[in-house]
């Protein structure tokens, strides 16, 4: 049988570099590292054994357990081993992974490996771009970089964006510090210089990270998609690049996570409308359990579409800057739509509970939205919560008792 | 972001003009322009639009800035009136 991957000139050769020992001591260790061995292409006069010509062998910088990544394009020798070097264009894998996550799929889990990576042909003079382990973060920094040499240096944030990351301080002073340390950025890099991204500062002292480990921080722009001109004016930010922005298109894309966030207890709570509206003077009815239960669960969706759906997408144009009252005017809307459309169907208590459903339930979505926006104050969002939840406490509380009370009146 | 105003008056941010040098990173790092560097040093030129996020504080050489940094996060709000506000939270 022959030998897939050696090729059989090699073979009769006795080849010498792998599995000869004559030039190595008897106590050296074999260490894994990139050979130019002439191993793989099988000669061309090769029958095929099984099926047609195997693919290319495995790449001298495969190691056991370990999985290279797509956007791994090739990998430069420095001083301190080998670095990868990593594509600037997304592959649809990305994109596919892109979506996946912003719907909420292990999200948590869409993460690349800290350490150091090279994009373009880096030397010991190139920029060093600082970013998160999140895999959309590492994407959203290499797509940017088509035209520019740099090291990228990535932090482990646990799988976090940069600005999320510095407020839970896993973007932080302590971790640039260990990471430099890391991978030995000073035998990498003639200069003493880090790209932080600006969103990166709540976690990040720059004072500190001098006195850690030598390196000065400059605060580079919140996008990447200024970094390239960032770079070329000689790490000066224009004010718009300090600036955040939330575009419609930005608010889009957060909502399916957020609503990803309330499918488990919607779940619950589904259930619960739908064994409420059961009880009835014949202490339980099945159907009055299914077709008012029904109604409540419309009330409850819609509630979730206004204040989850419709809130972030006119965020702007909705009146009042409290999220729980943009939350009511969305769900008033909403939960008049619900009760219009089940018109005769229910009696004119139903209506008004069903109303003060989807309305409380739009305000409590809203309300939490203010956990994805970039602009709202701890102390802000506390403080209308110490209005809005004792509002929608009294709202749910009265919808329910009405809601069971209902054919006890009719 | 002027698009954009959350609540007034609520920021816990306070700059002591005595320390400060005009350094001017409280500007680089705020994602809100809330202040301006004049010479010779920084005021709050825009105290509402803060968001808390704590960069100016964290990056301040003098310490002249002070705020209360947090998530501004309703969910994560609520855990900390249910836990305490020393818990580990898992939000966001």
């Amino acid at each position: 049988m022959q030998n897939l991957f050696v090729n059989k000139h090699d073979a009769d050769a006795g080849n010498t570099a792998c599995c000869s020992s004559k030039d190595q001591g008897k106590d050296s260790v074999p260490v894994l590292q990139p050979l130019d061995l002439p191993i793989g292409v099988p000669a061309d006069d090769d029958a095929p054994c099984c099926g047609p010509k195997p693919g290319p062998p495995s790449s001298p910088y495969d190691k056991p357990g370990y999985r290279m990544w797509h956007f791994v394009a090739d990998f430069v020798e420095t001083p301190v081993g080998a670095i990868p070097e990593i594509e600037t264009n997304l592959k649809l894998r990305d994109l596919a992974g892109t979506v996946r996550t912003r719907l909420g799929i292990s999200r948590d889990r869409y993460r690349v490996a800290p350490g150091l990576y090279s994009v373009g042909k880096p030397g010991s003079d190139s920029p060093v771009l600082v970013t998160a382990n999140y895999k959309l973060s590492f994407d959203s920094l290499r797509q940017e970089l088509a035209s520019i040499d740099a090291w990228i240096l990535v932090l482990d944030t646990h799988g976090i964006n940069v600005w999320c990351a510095a407020g839970k301080k896993t973007f932080s002073s302590e971790e640039v510090i260990r990471q430099v340390h890391r991978v030995g950025l000073d035998r990498v890099v003639s200069h003493r210089k880090l790209i932080l991204p600006q969103l990166g500062a709540p976690g990040v002292s720059a004072q500190a990270v001098k006195k850690g480990c030598g390196f000065k921080v400059t605060w580079g722009p919140i996008r990447a998609r200024d970094l390239q001109k960032f770079i070329t004016n000689g790490g000066k930010a224009e004010t718009k690049m300090r600036q955040l922005t939330f575009s419609i298109g930005e608010r889009i894309v957060l909502i399916p996570v957020e609503l990803s966030l309330i499918v488990k207890p919607s779940l619950v709570i589904l259930l619960a409308v739908f064994v409420l509206s059961g009880i009835s003077p014949d202490i339980f009815s099945f159907s009055a359990a299914w077709f008012r239960g029904l109604n409540g669960a419309a009330a409850y969706l819609f509630g979730v579409l206004a204040g989850a759906v419709f809130v972030p997408i006119l965020l702007p144009w909705l009146p009042m800057r409290q999220f729980y009252i943009k939350g009511i005017l969305a769900g008033l809307v909403a939960g008049i739509f619900v009760s219009l459309s089940l018109g005769g169907n229910i009696t004119r208590l139903e209506s008004l509970t069903l109303l003060l459903i989807t309305t409380a339930v739009s305000s409590y979505a809203a309300m939490n939205f203010t956990g994805a926006t970039p602009f709202t104050s701890p102390s802000g969002v506390e403080k209308e919560m110490r209005q809005g939840i004792p509002i929608q406490i009294i709202a749910v509380s009265t919808a329910i008792i009405a809601w069971v009370a209902a054919p006890f009146v009719s | 972001m002027q698009s954009f105003r959350y609540l007034n008056n609520v920021t816990t941010l306070q700059l002591d003009v005595e320390k400060c040098i005009g350094c001017g990173m409280c500007e680089i790092v705020c994602p809100h322009t809330v202040f301006k560097v004049e010479n010779p040093k920084a005021r709050i030129a825009d105290r509402d639009a803060c968001m808390e996020c704590g960069a100016c504080a964290a990056n301040c050489p003098t310490a002249a800035i002070s705020v209360t940094p947090g998530v501004g996060c309703a969910s994560y709000i609520i855990q900390t009136w249910i836990k305490g506000k020393d818990a580990i939270i898992e939000c966001c």
